[in-house]
């Protein structure tokens, strides 16, 4: 449905600074596939997003949607998509339905299947008392909806939706979402949509790919991308930031353990498999004669993946930038090397079989010397 | 009902119907903003004509006959000139680029816009001719149809130089409203619409030869006095003809620049 390849777009700034926005891409989405595209500000979601609907002309690459290319072949490729872009797309004078209907017109609906479909719409969204009132005597939530609705009016057979949600409350974020799942029952759309809400991503898309600095820099299902890039995080506390320091020493020299950080008297890492590496952690801080008081292990979130690929996190305020920075280093490459990883991460979501696999703390200690870690 | 877009069975008039539309939609829902156009006009013709009448007069049967098609100019003018910040307004929030996405043809935007002009416009002057008809004014009914045609012609000509303006300075939207405001006054004062150039100094008749507008005025005189045979309502319709075909150009190239 979607290929690109080497898919670039530089905006000179008008003090003639050079913007890349989007610095080649190679992405391929197949048909009925709900991508999400994650990244920080700034990182060039809604340009490549734009790239691919034919409104900005790429600057380099090629891209091809829905089976036509997007610089020569724009005006197919504009008839069977769906755009819903950041800002507000409809005209501030114009009342609800009649934008809806306009839109339905414009992609060729006769006025009654434009209509039905706008009734349709608005009553999936929760607008239809909005109907026949202005945008621009709109709450920003009810413009929002009211932008969906334009967007989806046609059926598209592909779908770009840039952070469709934000400024939805929870009800209606959910609505939208039952709505484009009808669609692909339906008609089976393909979404290709971008949201700052990471447990969303997780939730709705089949495939994540994040982006920064105008590069892919990880691509896999939900699953694949919490086993690569994150691992278990790993947390022990001590009595005192002294012998924290010192157990944070043995933790970064296990095997299998990587980004090990301090902060106060606690210590944060992340594991291959922390089931495993928490008790060996704290037998060997036994052994050291370092009383752990709280110890904890959990499997990684869409947010630690995001943390990790971006290094972008509220919660490094605080921490001693230069161990952090120097810590990422090694260790990090173990856990991503470890092996047979796509299978267990994918077990994890039942959580049974997993904990089965590592079995009790005893046998932990011995899982984590399993993992090849930096050997690898 | 298929998820697979129907193929586009539209030509470009369907487009740009679509799109005059749209545009004309707001102000049918709300004709009452037609009027509130109206009263700063009808303040000037009220207040301000009878001045004019009591002083010089050109050799026409009635004084009205003289300062109302003026007047009707000068509805066209400031009602279609402002009409690009409207734009502006779309081009900033996103709903201009939903449509640039959507399989419309891209010069339908630009002139399915620019045409719904015309429709407001002369709403406004059957509204002007038929309030002052009281008062003394004698359109002739054939030159007061063709009249209103140029004011439509014109105001679409206006209106497309201003969408130009708004699409080339997007970036700045202050500077639509300087351009806007310099241009306007000399541009109105300069076509003797609203006081008689003939006894003005030598450069501002030259400068008013060179207003399209002066001879859009003098053919509106004539039109509505009913000498519909003059060479001065060939020169205003080439005039008007002249300003939307330029409009249209200089328009369009800058869509097309501001979408590459
Ligand atoms: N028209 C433009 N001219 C110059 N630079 C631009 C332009 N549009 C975007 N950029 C720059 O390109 C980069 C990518 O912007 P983009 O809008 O794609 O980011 P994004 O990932 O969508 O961010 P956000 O999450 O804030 O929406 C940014 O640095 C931005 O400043
Ligand atoms: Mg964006």
């Amino acid at each position: 449905m979607i290929s690109t390849s080497h898919l670039s777009r530089t905006f000179r700034a008008p003090g003639g600074e050079e913007v890349r926005a989007v610095r080649g891409i190679d992405l391929s989405v197949a048909r009925e596939e709900t991508v999400a595209v994650l990244g920080p500000n700034g990182a060039g979601k809604s340009t490549l997003m734009r790239m691919l609907s034919t409104l900005l002309p790429p600057t380099g690459g090629t891209a091809r949607v829905a089976g036509f290319d997007v610089r020569t072949q724009a005006p197919q490729v504009r008839e069977r998509i769906g755009y819903v872009g950041q800002g507000h797309g409809a005209g501030h004078a114009q009342r609800a339905v009649d934008e809806v209907v306009t839109q339905g017109r414009i992609h060729g609906l006769d006025r009654a299947a434009a209509r039905a479909r706008a009734a349709e719409l608005l009553a999936a969204l929760g607008l239809e008392r909005l109907a026949r009132r202005r945008t621009q005597a709109m709450s920003g939530g009810q413009r929002r909806r009211l932008d969906l609705a334009i967007g989806l009016v046609h059926l598209p057979e592909l779908l770009f939706l840039d952070e469709p949600t934000t400024g939805l409350d929870p009800q209606n974020r959910d609505n939208l979402w039952e709505h484009i799942i009808g669609m692909r029952r339906r008609g089976g759309t393909t979404v290709v949509f971008s949201t700052h809400y990471l447990e969303e991503a997780d939730r709705r898309a089949d495939r994540i790919v994040v982006v920064d600095h105008g590069r892919v820099i990880a691509d896999g299902t939900p699953a694949q991308l919490k086993q690569r890039h994150a691992g278990d995080r790993l947390t022990l506390e001590t009595a005192d930031p002294a012998s924290a320091e010192r157990l944070r020493g043995l933790v970064a020299a296990m095997d299998g353990v990587g980004t090990v950080t301090r902060r106060g008297a606690v210590v944060t890492g992340r594991a291959a498999d922390g089931r495993a590496a928490l008790p060996s952690a704290i037998v060997a801080a036994r052994d050291q004669g370092i009383t752990v008081v709280a110890a904890d292990t959990r499997l990684p979130t869409l947010d630690d993946v995001f943390l990790e690929l971006t290094g972008r996190s509220l919660r490094d305020v605080g921490e001693d930038p230069a161990t952090g920075a120097e810590e990422r280093g090694g260790p990090v490459t173990g856990v991503k090397d470890r092996e047979g990883p796509t299978t267990c991460a994918e077990d994890r979501e039942g959580p049974t079989t997993c904990a089965e696999d590592r079995g009790g703390p005893a046998t932990g200690v011995e899982g984590g010397d399993r993992v090849p870690g930096q050997a690898a | 009902m298929s998820a697979v877009s129907p193929p586009r069975r539209r030509g470009l008039a369907g487009d740009v119907l679509i799109v005059t539309t749209r545009e004309l939609r707001p102000v049918a829902a709300d004709p009452f903003s037609l009027v509130v156009g109206l009263i700063q006009p009808l303040f000037f013709l009220l207040l301000f004509g009878p001045l004019v009448v009591s002083g010089t007069t050109p050799g026409t049967a009635h004084p009205w006959a003289w300062f109302v098609p003026g007047i009707l100019v000068m509805i066209s003018l400031f009602g279609t000139a402002g009409t690009g910040s409207n734009l502006q307004y779309d081009l900033q929030d996103g709903s201009h680029e939903r449509l640039l996405v959507t399989p419309l043809a891209r010069s339908s935007l630009f002139v399915g816009r620019a045409l719904k002009e015309f429709v407001p416009l002369v709403v406004q002057a059957v509204v002007v001719v038929l309030v002052m008809v009281p008062f003394g004014f004698r359109p002739h009914a054939g030159g007061g149809v063709l009249g209103l045609l140029l004011l439509g012609v014109l105001g679409v000509g206006i209106g497309s130089l201003s969408y130009a303006l708004a699409i080339a300075v997007r970036e700045q939207d202050w500077m639509f409203w300087t351009v806007h405001q310099t241009v306007l006054f000399p541009l109105m004062i300069l076509s003797g619409m609203l006081l008689p150039l003939d006894e003005g100094p030598a450069w501002m008749r030259v400068l008013a030869r060179f207003n399209p507008l002066t001879h859009v005025v003098e053919a509106e005189r004539d039109l509505f006095a009913g000498r519909i045979t003059t060479p001065e309502v060939g020169y205003g319709f080439l005039a008007a003809g002249t300003t939307a075909v330029l409009g249209f150009l200089l328009g369009l190239r800058a869509l097309r620049a501001a979408t590459h």
